[in-house]
């Protein structure tokens, strides 16, 4: 591994770490990896509440200080679920991973830390992930009576709906997004570097120019 | 229902009186922002609390998937605003840890220091929001006093009071006049003590603010621990964590301080732990003003920071690089990092994944005040209604960062 240069937090070492939980895990574990100097492990998704479980009981990863959702649309289970855990006694961190589709619904794990709650109720409000057994699973960040899963790659940045205070009916209306101008998305992409898009016009070349 | 209350009430001849539920907020000047919390009430007692947050969500996290690595610096000002470059340090750090890009010693001694001064200042606001939701008004007005050269100090810094957008992935912006130096040296010196002394010794051993604080919502340190708590809530429960020292970044471990933590695990023993954190933050400033060497303020990596303007007029390629950083942006190997700094109010994290380009995949910001605000109706059940005020003040909660 290259030498470390940048000046993050400095947890203590990594060495040994890796395969140590990797065994620990044993066949709960689907992969594993370390790379930029975090541990990543991956774990099936039904086990995922025993591989915390060991993580807590038997490996000192006291603390789950964050959940994530990813979404990786072109994956066929396209969400990820990342638990950050902390280990106090240890003075080290690593993130546990498990995979999810939007009808496969994820073992809580509220049984082990009761802060998992709201983190779980963030990433189905997010992305619309199920957590099996977490028996409050409301929205939690978007609005009363939101319909969708904003953080999706397929929810666009302006969202469906926009919402003003209506001078006519004394209250605030919802109304579908209208946008005076287009979303501006550049795109950063360089001719010289091998871009991979066709540029407009270019489509004409392919069939040769004919009518 | 106790045995000691009545079936019937002689006040209310005779009428049973139920539980009722109440709206804290989402409007209330205690609620420091926008909370709503819809609460059980048996008489003044409260049997359950269920905080609505999300009032003030703007989407940071979908934003800077669309935004360029260092376009969306700016939005972390905008998460907690009381501490904004606690809010940065985390995002860069991550960014930097992903690039393995050194930073230059004058750079992490200058993040250092102005980390320290929002940590002063940030805990300025808390303490004197704190004490002015048990009652007191005076010390609240004192306080912001400090908070205000504060702000002063970091105009003269960035140009802005409060969304300094300075640190930069690789750095900082710019270099800080020495004049600004030995004036926050200076101040360290004198008005911080003795303002901040005068203002708390109005209230530390106050007979009417130990009566609101003392023994409310303690916590044990199991559930500290389970509950995912950090900063000054987990060290008040006598739990000596702090990431500065236990997972030393920049030049922390360079510097000489200690970790005030409580022995009660109250909500006075929050607030004292801020009371001495803003002491050993002063000291932190010192040595930095002390030690801090001369040199670059930025990498020297053109691909990651800018030049300076001088070198663009001259060189050839300082301009390329300087239309490239501020159009494409520079790209990130692919990847993914949690990093997390001990921001005033506790553990404030983000997940950085990448993929390669020069926008982030994902970027999940870890608030301190969702776990904190979790535990709300663990600590203030069996409390009365006032209590949940002061409980409130001493998580220090910013909605701006808990609803992102």
């Amino acid at each position: 591994m290259a030498a470390v240069l940048h000046s993050a937090p400095r947890i203590a070492s990594n060495e040994g770490v890796l395969d140590a939980l990797s065994a620990a895990l044993g066949d709960m574990l689907v992969s594993s990896k370390e790379e930029h100097g975090e541990i990543v492990l991956t774990v099936k998704r039904d086990s995922i509440e025993d591989a915390l479980r060991t993580l807590r009981d038997d490996h000192q990863y006291q603390q789950l200080m964050e959940m994530a959702g990813v979404d990786y649309p072109g994956r066929a289970e396209r969400f990820e679920v990342v638990y950050m855990l902390l280990s106090l006694t240890k003075n080290h961190r690593i993130l546990v991973k498990c995979n999810a589709a939007e009808d496969t619904p994820v073992p809580t794990a509220t049984t082990l830390w009761p802060n998992a709650g709201w983190l779980e109720r963030e990433v189905f409000d997010m992305y619309g992930v199920l957590f099996d057994g977490n028996t409050d699973l409301r929205r939690i960040l978007t609005d009363y009576g939101f319909e969708g899963h904003p953080f999706r790659k397929d929810f666009p940045l302006t969202g469906y709906q926009e919402l003003r205070y209506s001078e006519e009916e004394k209250r605030v209306v919802y109304e579908p997004v209208k946008l005076a101008q287009d979303f501006r998305s550049f795109d950063f992409m360089s001719p010289w570097e091998g871009a991979e898009y066709i540029l407009p016009g270019d489509e004409k070349a392919e069939d040769g120019g004919e009518k | 229902m106790s045995e000691m209350q009545l079936d019937s009430s002689p006040t209310t001849t005779g009428e049973e009186i139920t539980n009722y539920t109440i709206n804290f907020g989402p409007q209330h000047p205690a609620a420091h922002g926008v909370l709503r919390m819809v609460m059980e009430l048996d008489g003044e007692i409260i049997e359950r609390i269920d905080p609505h947050v999300g009032l003030l969500h703007r989407g940071t996290e979908k934003l800077i998937e669309y935004k360029t690595y260092l376009q969306a610096l700016p939005y972390f000002d905008r998460l907690d605003y009381c501490s904004p470059l606690a809010m940065e340090h985390s995002y860069v750090l991550a960014i930097e840890k992903l690039l393995n890009v050194e930073v230059p010693e004058r750079a992490q001694y200058l993040r250092v220091l102005f980390a320290e001064l929002t940590r002063i200042c940030n805990h300025m606001l808390n303490i004197g929001a704190h004490v002015m939701d048990v009652g007191a008004m005076t010390p609240n007005l004192w306080v912001f006093e400090l908070r205000e050269d504060c702000m002063n100090f970091f105009e003269r810094m960035s140009g802005a009071r409060m969304h300094h957008a300075y640190l930069r992935p690789g750095g900082v912006h710019q270099d800080v006049p020495l004049k600004l130096l030995t004036d926050i040296g200076d101040w360290v010196d004198n008005r911080l003590p003795e303002l901040f002394g005068d203002a708390m010794s109005l209230v530390m051993d106050n007979r009417i603010f130990k009566q609101r604080n003392v023994d409310i919502a303690v916590v044990s340190k199991e559930d500290a621990i389970a509950w995912g708590f950090s900063g000054p809530m987990i060290r008040a429960a006598g739990i000596p964590w702090d990431i500065r020292k236990s997972q030393p970044y920049e030049v922390y471990d360079r510097m000489d301080f200690e970790i005030p933590v409580g022995t009660n695990s109250d909500c006075y023993d929050r607030f004292m732990v801020r009371v001495q954190e803003v002491y050993q933050s002063a000291k932190i400033i010192k040595q930095c003003l002390a030690e801090m060497p001369e040199g670059p303020i930025a990498s020297l990596d053109r691909k990651v920071s800018p030049p300076k303007r001088g070198e663009m007029k001259q060189s050839m390629e300082a301009l390329i690089h300087h239309f490239k950083l501020y159009t494409e942006g520079f790209h990130v190997p692919a990847g993914e990092v949690y990093v997390a700094t001990e921001s005033p109010k506790g553990e404030f994290g983000v997940y950085l994944v990448s993929d390669g380009s020069n926008k982030p995949y994902r970027c999940k910001i870890r608030p301190t005040a969702f776990s904190h605000l979790q535990a709300m109706d663990m600590m203030c059940k069996g409390h009365m209604l006032p209590d949940a005020t002061a409980i409130l003040g001493a998580i220090d909660v910013v909605f701006g960062e808990c609803d992102r």
